[in-house]
């Protein structure tokens, strides 16, 4: 001040703030008061997801305590709609998040068909919205946006990699088993291509109706046409049976079984002896050997009592996202195209390993190759590294 | 593939085998809906109910058959208390207030089984003794398990067919089930006897979940899957009979079986287009009481 005194009054003074931050081209709440930002989850808290929403969401909540309460310097409020996994329902829940509740940010799915629902709204509203688990491809190949950014994986990332794995053990002659739903064939087509591109024949493809559980037949079948292997999808309650019933059949230790790790997540418990010998390939395992991962098992468990998973780091990367693209607009949510170039240049520090976003706003991360051993997941090396999606189809 | 009569032989085994299991679900359904007139949309609830007991009771009292002769009782009795609080205001309403009624039923189940032990998926373990596994094929195995199944359910089959004809109880559950307001005015208790066949049913959708936990995965919401198989083998086999039931459970287990044998781009649709083919030559089931 150069010596004059004035009193200002109250108007004057957040003019001149503002005026301040804007000449000094500062996001706006940069003086005064704490900036706020309101993220909607929008996650399966109901029905066959209920679990992952919920180790998402506290994988997230986890990730914002150890940052204080704040993500980026921002007071965070949040809002809950249970999607139900149920596409039907996704544009109704979108629109009350977007439109009614007025979000900043949107965190959500579970289930690629209600992702695929989602994502014309908020490209269409330019909501800033992180996909913390549904793989559909297309949203970050056709679908892929400014404003949309996935933590998580897109279907062909962990499944690619298993062709050569799968043919490097040896087996050329593989019988490949799913339920017939987006997920399940993007996945079948990632492991085909890189397995007939290696010289790998497909004995036959057995398509499920979702969520049909009753394989009987199915194993009869693949136990008359005796294939070198198996490469099966299945997620949750289905993959159990799964794994169950081909043991059960006599098929385990006569046929191999392949799959993405998704077919051994949270089952290993249930299945017991039959899960024996499964190798799969994924982004994450628990069994990884780095400080941050065990701290982040440690924390999860004490916490919230139960035991952490792929999809509760894939929340926790979503804060972490989140918290690195706002601390570089101080918290100021409205500073758009430095949040979102903020966010496409964050190094990710996550228990699955340091990762960063592709163009197309999809990880680019190590898969890992794992197999069931004593129970428990066991990592034999990396299937692939640095695994970025082809992202077909996106102009970003 | 050799197309050898082994491969059949073994694909009807499979068949037969589901339509044991669905058979087990579905007679529970078809008494409560056939004798009491209600569309008792809970009834893969209690299916689910048995199988998370199962899971509970073989792991608290380390034996999977004493847990299934601790948990049947128990859950017959926590029938029976629905049944005087909730169901018995339901017998003489409309079909849509009985929905709404069980549909709600499912839910509150449903929220119950997720407060109680979570969302995660469980697996029963096979019991030690019926472990094992018959080698049929070089390559192919059939569980000993799944013929242990096979005959608990003949024995209940049985044991359900001997009640309904040569007891008092099932003279009054036939008749009940061709005139149910003639049997009022002839002066039977239908107070009590529907207190019996939806203790019963319950029994049976409860023992159904027990018996098939360990081929099954435990998981909420397992129950509505089985539902609508077991709405469609009631319906085929005509409302009401134990009998029809039995005889549609072979037929679908069958039907869904070689459906994905033979048509497996159509495998889920061979089942509903066998019940409307059934219902077009018959349109009350195979077996309808009246």
């Amino acid at each position: 001040m150069s010596g004059i005194r004035f009193t200002p009054s109250r108007r004057a003074v957040l003019g001149g703030a503002a005026a301040a931050a804007t000449m000094a081209g500062l996001p706006r709440f940069a003086i005064g008061s704490t900036p706020r930002v309101k993220v909607g989850f929008m996650l399966p808290y109901s029905g066959t997801y209920a679990k992952l929403g919920n180790n998402i969401t506290d994988g997230f909540m986890l990730r914002m305590a150890e940052l204080g309460g704040t993500l980026g310097g921002a007071e965070v409020e949040f809002v809950r709609v249970d999607d139900e996994s149920a596409p039907p329902k996704a544009v109704d829940n979108v629109t009350e998040l977007v439109l009614k509740e007025e979000v900043d940010v949107v965190v959500g799915t579970v289930h690629s068909g209600v992702v695929q629902a989602m994502a014309p709204i908020v490209r269409e509203e330019g909501t800033l919205t992180i996909v913390p688990n549904a793989g559909a491809n297309r949203i970050t190949r056709e679908l892929c946006a400014p404003n949309i950014f996935r933590t998580s994986f897109s279907n062909w990332q962990p499944n690619y990699p298993c062709g050569d794995v799968v043919l490097k053990d040896g087996h050329r002659n593989v019988a490949l088993i799913t339920w017939n739903y987006a997920a399940g064939l993007e996945m079948m087509e990632a492991f085909k291509e890189s397995f007939t591109a290696g010289g790998g024949t497909v004995a036959k493809e057995f398509l499920l109706d979702f969520p049909r559980d009753e394989f009987q037949a199915y194993l009869t079948e693949i136990a008359a046409m005796k294939p070198d292997a198996v490469f099966a999808f299945f997620s949750g309650g289905g993959a159990l049976k799964f794994i169950k019933d081909y043991a059960a059949a006599g098929l385990h230790g006569q046929i191999p079984l392949y799959g993405p790790g998704f077919l051994t997540e949270g089952v290993l418990g249930g299945a017991g002896d039959a899960a024996e010998g499964i190798k799969t390939t994924l982004h994450y395992s628990v069994a990884l050997d780095n400080p941050l991962n065990m701290k982040f098992r440690e924390d999860f468990q004490a916490n919230t009592g139960r035991e952490s998973d792929v999809f509760a780091v894939q929340g926790y990367d979503t804060a972490t996202l989140l918290a690195k693209g706002l601390e570089a607009v101080q918290g100021d949510i409205s500073a758009k195209s430095d949040l979102f170039a903020a966010m496409e240049a964050a190094e990710i520090e996550s228990p699955r390993g340091t990762f960063r976003m592709s163009k197309a706003h999809n990880p680019i991360q190590d898969i890992y190759l794992r197999e069931v051993r004593n129970g428990q997941d066991h990592i034999l090396g990396v299937a692939a590294e640095d695994v970025e999606d082809p992202a077909t189809g996106c102009a970003l | 593939m050799d197309a050898d009569y082994t491969y059949y032989l073994i694909q009807a085994m499979n068949g037969i085998q589901y339509g044991f299991l669905l058979f087990l679900v579905a007679s529970g359904l078809t008494l409560i809906f056939g004798i009491m007139g209600i569309v008792n949309l809970a009834h893969g609830a209690f299916y689910m109910v048995g199988a998370y007991l199962a899971f509970w009771l073989a792991g608290a009292t380390g034996n999977f058959f004493l847990g299934v002769a601790i948990g049947v009782p128990i859950s017959v009795l926590l029938g029976l208390l629905l049944e005087r609080l909730g169901f018995v205001h339901l017998y003489h309403r409309d079909h849509l207030l009985q929905v709404l009624f069980t549909f709600g039923m499912i839910l509150v189940i449903g929220e119950l089984i997720t407060i109680l032990w979570g969302d995660d998926v469980h697996g029963v373990d096979v019991p030690a003794v019926l472990a094992g596994s018959i080698p049929l094929t070089d390559t192919q195995a059939y569980p000993v398990y799944r013929l242990f199944i096979s005959a608990a359910c003949i024995a209940t089959a049985l044991g359900l067919l001997a009640l309904i004809r040569y007891t008092r109880l099932g003279m009054m559950i036939r008749a009940s089930a061709s005139n149910r307001e003639m049997v009022e005015l002839m002066g039977v208790d239908v107070n009590r006897l529907f207190m019996a066949v939806f203790g019963l049913g319950v029994g049976l959708a409860v023992f159904a979940g027990m018996i098939a936990a360990p081929v099954n995965s435990v998981y909420p919401t397992m129950g509505d899957d089985i539902l609508i198989m077991s709405f469609v083998v009631v319906v085929v086999g005509g409302v009401g009979s134990i009998q029809g039931a039995f005889w549609g459970a072979m037929l679908i287990g069958l039907a869904d079986t070689f459906g994905a044998v033979f048509v497996p781009e159509a495998a889920g649709v061979v089942v509903y287009a066998l019940m409307a083919l059934v219902l077009v030559w018959r349109p009350s089931g195979l077996f309808a009481p009246r």
